[in-house]
């Protein structure tokens, strides 16, 4: 009999985010019910419904940063890759920086190009600041990873907010993967974009599947078939239908998808 | 085809009409500065000397230089800066950043705002009682400077907290998401981009504290102090009261005297406003803020 080794404990869990009976209130008003949710460890999945059915807000309870937006109140259970992120000795910046997030306006701070994607190391490695070539090939592994590095490696130092949209979205990615998280949030990564940046940030976000469990919020139905290979559809707070996107979007089982899919909701 | 229309033409008389009338006011506003600014400078100009800033007052303050009043008010106003500034930002960040939005936190900001528009004389009522009487500090230029410290918080903490709550939620969420802590967020990205606002108030509690006289009459100003003060535990002359008393209190002043002090005066402000601003430049530079 083999003893029971540490490597069963250790098997990467199936799911990346797993959900469980979750409720989340603003104030009195209830935006998310009963979701139940598991999403697949090592791919995209998509996250799609009609405005204000509750994507922003699943988001955002993943890495908790909904708690800042003052009087709200969550139940149930989030598991990221099988850790409960409400348990007591859970540290929010360590969970951050293990759920790094992509917003709908890109939001690179208005400092340089460098201190950006090293803003997060830093946070991570206050004194390790002596160790500059080290730093040097993280600065540069991040930016080539999202393809800005050819860009502007010849004007670090610029100001960040200089950038066209489409470099500033690249590069608030950018600045995820120095803290080397494992999940990625984007909540419609694209839609501040014009069609060739979306186009060029949609690639970006293919390149970067395998290497990191990404969920990916989208109200463009293309992009959500392009881009992921699960597909989760919302409907007021609930989910009503979650499957590979390819059967999604060709044999919905619930008719709600199916209307949705074909625009019959704004 | 394009030619305007009766509704165009009505629209384009106004549109003159709003745009004289916008221009009137600021003209009739920036009247009266200009007109004081250039009545101090011709009146007071001339008496103006590195004698008359840096020697003291002589033959019954009718003559003479201004210098303990002068280094008075440089005095009071650093106290005060040294004490209100620290205290009112700290405050202002617990109020705008960490404090959760409650009930009691609105009664707090809002006896703050009520606070800013208290008459300075209470202030110098309160300064006698706490500083001077209660923790026995005397008539002193400490207790002068934090009376004026006290008038001037409700105005620091209001600045600070709205400059503060300009800083765009996108830049705290952006430092979130990478795993910073509310008190790294806040030094690194919303102190930074507040230090605007944050200098504007300043900029007011220095013009606030060098030309405020009730406050300081009871508390740490003199008429007439023939020696500099040694520590911040004696008497002061200040500008503020030196002018009051060389315009009103002593018979036989040379005109240009008064002017020539209001004009010391409004030249300390802008210099306390010169090197805030020079402080923060530097602040950007080093940090590249
Ligand atoms: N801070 C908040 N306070 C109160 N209600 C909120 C807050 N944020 C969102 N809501 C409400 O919660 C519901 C879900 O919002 P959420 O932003 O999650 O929707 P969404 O699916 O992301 O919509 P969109 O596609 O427009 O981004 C909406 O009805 C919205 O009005
Ligand atoms: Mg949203």
């Amino acid at each position: 009999m083999t003893p029971p080794s540490e490597a069963t404990e250790q098997t990467p869990p199936a799911a990346a985010i797993r959900t469980r009976k979750l409720n989340f209130w603003y104030g009195s008003f209830q935006a998310l019910f009963e979701v139940d949710l598991e999403i697949t460890a090592g791919i995209i999945t998509s996250l799609i419904g009609p405005s204000g059915c509750g994507k922003s807000t699943l988001l955002r309870s993943v890495n908790r940063i909904n708690e800042r937006s003052g009087d709200v109140r969550t139940t149930g259970t989030i598991e990221v890759l099988g850790h409960d992120i409400h348990g007591e000795r859970v540290e929010l910046a360590r969970l951050r920086q293990k759920v790094g997030m992509v917003f709908q306006r890109p939001n690179p701070l208005p400092i340089s190009i460098r201190d950006n994607v090293m803003f997060g190391y830093r946070l991570q490695n206050p004194a390790n600041s002596r160790n500059k070539s080290e730093q040097e090939e993280i600065l540069e592994g991040s930016l080539r990873k999202v393809l800005l590095w050819d860009g502007v490696k010849d004007c670090l130092g610029r100001k960040a907010t200089s950038l066209s949209l489409e470099e500033q979205q690249k590069l608030c990615i950018a600045r995820l993967l120095p803290v080397k998280p494992a999940i990625l949030l984007m909540d419609e990564p694209c839609s501040a974009l014009d069609p060739q940046g979306t186009e060029a940030v949609e690639e970006l976000i293919w390149e970067l599947r395998g290497d990191f469990n990404i969920l990916l919020v989208t109200h463009n139905m293309a992009q959500a078939r392009r881009a992921s290979e699960e597909c989760v559809f919302m409907l007021m707070g609930r989910v009503i239908e979650h499957a590979p996107t390819v059967e999604m979007f060709v044999t919905p089982r619930n008719p709600q998808t199916s209307d949705y899919i074909e625009g019959r909701y704004g | 085809m394009f030619s305007p229309t009766a509704l165009n033409l009505r629209n384009r008389r106004r549109e003159r009409w709003f745009r004289s009338l916008f221009l009137l006011t600021t003209v009739i506003l920036v009247f009266p500065v200009v007109a004081i600014l250039g009545t101090l400078i011709a009146k007071g100009g001339p008496i103006l000397s590195l004698e008359f800033l840096f020697t003291e007052p002589r033959e019954g303050m009718t003559a003479g230089g201004i210098f303990p009043a002068l280094l008075g008010t440089v005095l009071l106003v650093t106290v005060s800066l040294l004490a209100a500034v620290p205290l009112g930002v700290a405050a202002a960040i617990y109020l705008s950043e960490y404090a959760a939005e409650s009930r009691f936190t609105r009664v707090i900001n809002l006896a703050i705002v009520n606070l800013a528009g208290v008459p300075s004389i209470i202030h110098a009522l309160f300064g006698l009682g706490a500083f001077v009487l209660f923790l026995d500090l005397g008539t002193s230029i400490l207790a002068a400077g934090l009376t004026l410290a006290i008038m001037n918080l409700p105005i620091l903490i209001v600045a600070t907290v709205e400059s503060l709550q300009a800083v765009p939620k996108a830049f705290r969420e952006a430092c979130w998401t990478m795993g910073a802590t509310r008190w790294q967020t806040i030094r690194m990205v919303v102190l930074p981009n507040s230090l605007t606002g944050i200098l504007t108030g300043i900029i007011l509690a220095v013009s606030r504290a060098a030309g405020e006289t009730a406050p300081i009459m009871f508390t740490g100003a003199a008429f007439f102090i023939p020696v500099l003060p040694e520590s911040v535990f004696d008497q002061t002359m200040a500008l503020s009261l030196h002018l009051f008393v060389v315009t009103t209190q002593v018979p036989g002043v040379p005109e240009a005297l008064p002017y020539g002090v209001a004009l010391t005066l409004v030249g300390v402000v802008l210099a306390f406003n010169a090197l805030a601003i020079g402080f923060r430049t530097h602040l950007r530079r080093r940090k590249k803020w």
